[in-house]
């Protein structure tokens, strides 16, 4: 079998350095196995962070040649043959160990998120009220979208700005047929939703396919240009007394 | 062992470890956009060459001619098409990225470090529903024009040029149609479609706009093309450079 170089950050939030490992390769291999071999019998003390190794909890986000992925879903296949292969921890959240990082800020975000209030009158919901949202449950909360986003990696707005993880949240609770929380002041002032400039990448990275710009984030704005940047709305709520 | 520097210290424009070629999008997207850019302002400023036999360049349509107005006529029309596609959210996403660089690639560094996004100044963007109202105005116009191109000398016929305007008008309005805003319009707004009025109407009508919505780049830049190349065709045949081929 080939060896394929990898080279793997090992290191903390101090710093670190990119350390090579030859691994044998095979077919239908992916990095996390190539990951599982450096630990097995190269370096045991590599930190990694997996669980599932079916693409389905989100434990195992790193950045591979640079971009956001979830290596349990990364066939060396499909990444470019004679050259080695970079693994490194997600570049937005600080390091602990060598691939692991700490995405404790994201749950902070999510408290911080006005909760799902039914209404009182016991809706029934139809599969039209909820097909939308379905989408938005795919969500297996791997971060990707949050590493990616520029907002967070490039310009550090994690005080003022949620992620496109939470606008997928937020778009799911504004949608539900069935919730009665009017989000409009927080989506607009809290959650930064203006300082996304909808360049998709979140879209381009998320492992399960969710049109994050699209499904979610275009329609909140929408919501807030109903709200506070529709005159002519506002005109017509004030002739015919509709929200 | 190769040493590198931690992740958290690459914030150099340019920096990323990606090794597929990233900077072809946005270079294309640069090239092509400024090239548009440059020939619609050349053919508005031109002030001839817009009608061409039974053809009326999409770029003077409606034509409004005015004794008040010392420019152009193009110029009372363009500002609608061109806010349109200046606020489209697919658009934002091609110029933020290509001419910014906010970011120039996914995670790939950025040349500047302060960043507001769609805040203050760019509140702007939020006038994107207003542009496609006035769209929808222009569109009703463009497929006047198309009626209008099928007659010749009072004669029903079809030349080369009723074919490239009926094109630009049907990618026109794929591009118009597909909007976010006007997706949100038909049915986005809507929490609740069962209780809603008219909510099941207003359901098909949001799957059907969505479902072409899906495509809304593809509309995006097939619309940009079409409508440069319905203008230059227009052109060439008004100055004699091309003569129109009749079909029937």
């Amino acid at each position: 079998m080939p060896d394929v170089t990898f080279k793997v950050f090992r290191g903390d939030a101090k710093g670190g350095q990119a350390i090579d490992y030859p691994v044998p390769i095979a077919p239908g291999m992916v990095v996390l196995d190539a990951l599982h071999y450096i630990q097995g019998y190269l370096a045991p003390d590599l930190a990694v962070r997996w669980n599932c190794k079916a693409a389905k909890c989100g434990s195992c986000s790193a950045e591979v040649n640079g971009k956001p992925a979830l290596m349990c879903k990364t066939r060396l296949d499909s990444l470019p043959t004679g050259r080695p292969i970079t693994v490194y921890p997600m570049k937005t959240f600080p390091v602990i160990k060598d691939l692991v990082c700490d995405v404790s800020w994201n749950y902070d975000v999510n408290k911080k998120i006005p909760p799902y209030r039914p209404a009182k009158d016991g809706r029934k919901i139809y599969q039209e009220d909820v097909d939308r949202v379905q989408e938005f449950r795919k969500c297996i909360e791997c971060f990707l979208c949050q590493d990616v986003c520029h907002v967070l990696r490039e310009h550090e707005k994690k005080a003022e700005f949620a992620g496109p993880r939470f606008f997928v949240r937020l778009a799911g609770l504004e949608m539900h047929p069935n919730d009665i929380t009017d989000r409009s002041e927080f989506l607009k002032n809290s959650s930064g939703l203006g300082l996304c400039n909808i360049t998709k990448c979140c879209t381009e990275v998320c492992p399960e396919e969710i049109h994050i710009t699209d499904n979610a984030i275009i329609p909140l704005k929408e919501r807030v240009a109903d709200r506070f940047f529709d005159p002519l709305r506002w005109v017509f709520a004030k002739i015919f007394g509709r929200k | 062992m190769e040493k590198t520097v931690a992740p958290a210290a690459m914030v150099k424009f340019g920096t990323t470890q990606r090794k597929d070629a990233w900077w072809a999008a946005p270079t294309a997207t640069v090239a092509v956009l400024t090239l548009f850019v440059i020939y619609s302002m050349v053919r508005a400023f031109e002030n001839n060459y817009y009608i061409a036999g039974p053809y009326l360049s999409p770029f003077y349509s409606p034509l409004l001619l005015f004794d008040w107005w010392p420019l152009s006529p193009a110029f009372l029309i363009l500002w609608a098409p061109a806010g349109f596609r200046f606020t489209c959210y697919y658009y934002r996403k091609a110029y933020y990225r290509a001419y910014a660089a906010h970011p120039f690639a996914c995670a790939v560094g950025e040349p500047h470090r302060d960043y507001q996004g769609e805040t203050k100044l760019f509140l702007f963007q939020n006038l994107h529903r207003f542009f496609l109202y006035a769209a929808v105005v222009v569109l009703f116009f463009l497929w006047h024009d198309v009626i209008k191109a099928f007659s010749f000398g009072g004669h029903f016929g079809m030349g080369f040029g009723t074919l490239v305007l009926l094109v630009n008008t049907v990618l026109l309005s794929g591009y118009t149609f597909s909007c976010h805003s006007f997706r949100h319009f038909v049915g986005g707004n809507v929490d609740c479609f069962s209780c809603a009025k008219a909510g099941r109407v207003r359901f098909k009508l949001w799957k059907g706009v969505s479902s072409i919505n899906e495509h809304h780049m593809l509309w995006a830049w097939t619309s940009l093309f079409a409508v440069m190349a319905a203008d230059l065709y227009v052109r060439l045949v008004a100055c004699g450079a091309i003569h129109d081929l009749r079909i029937f």
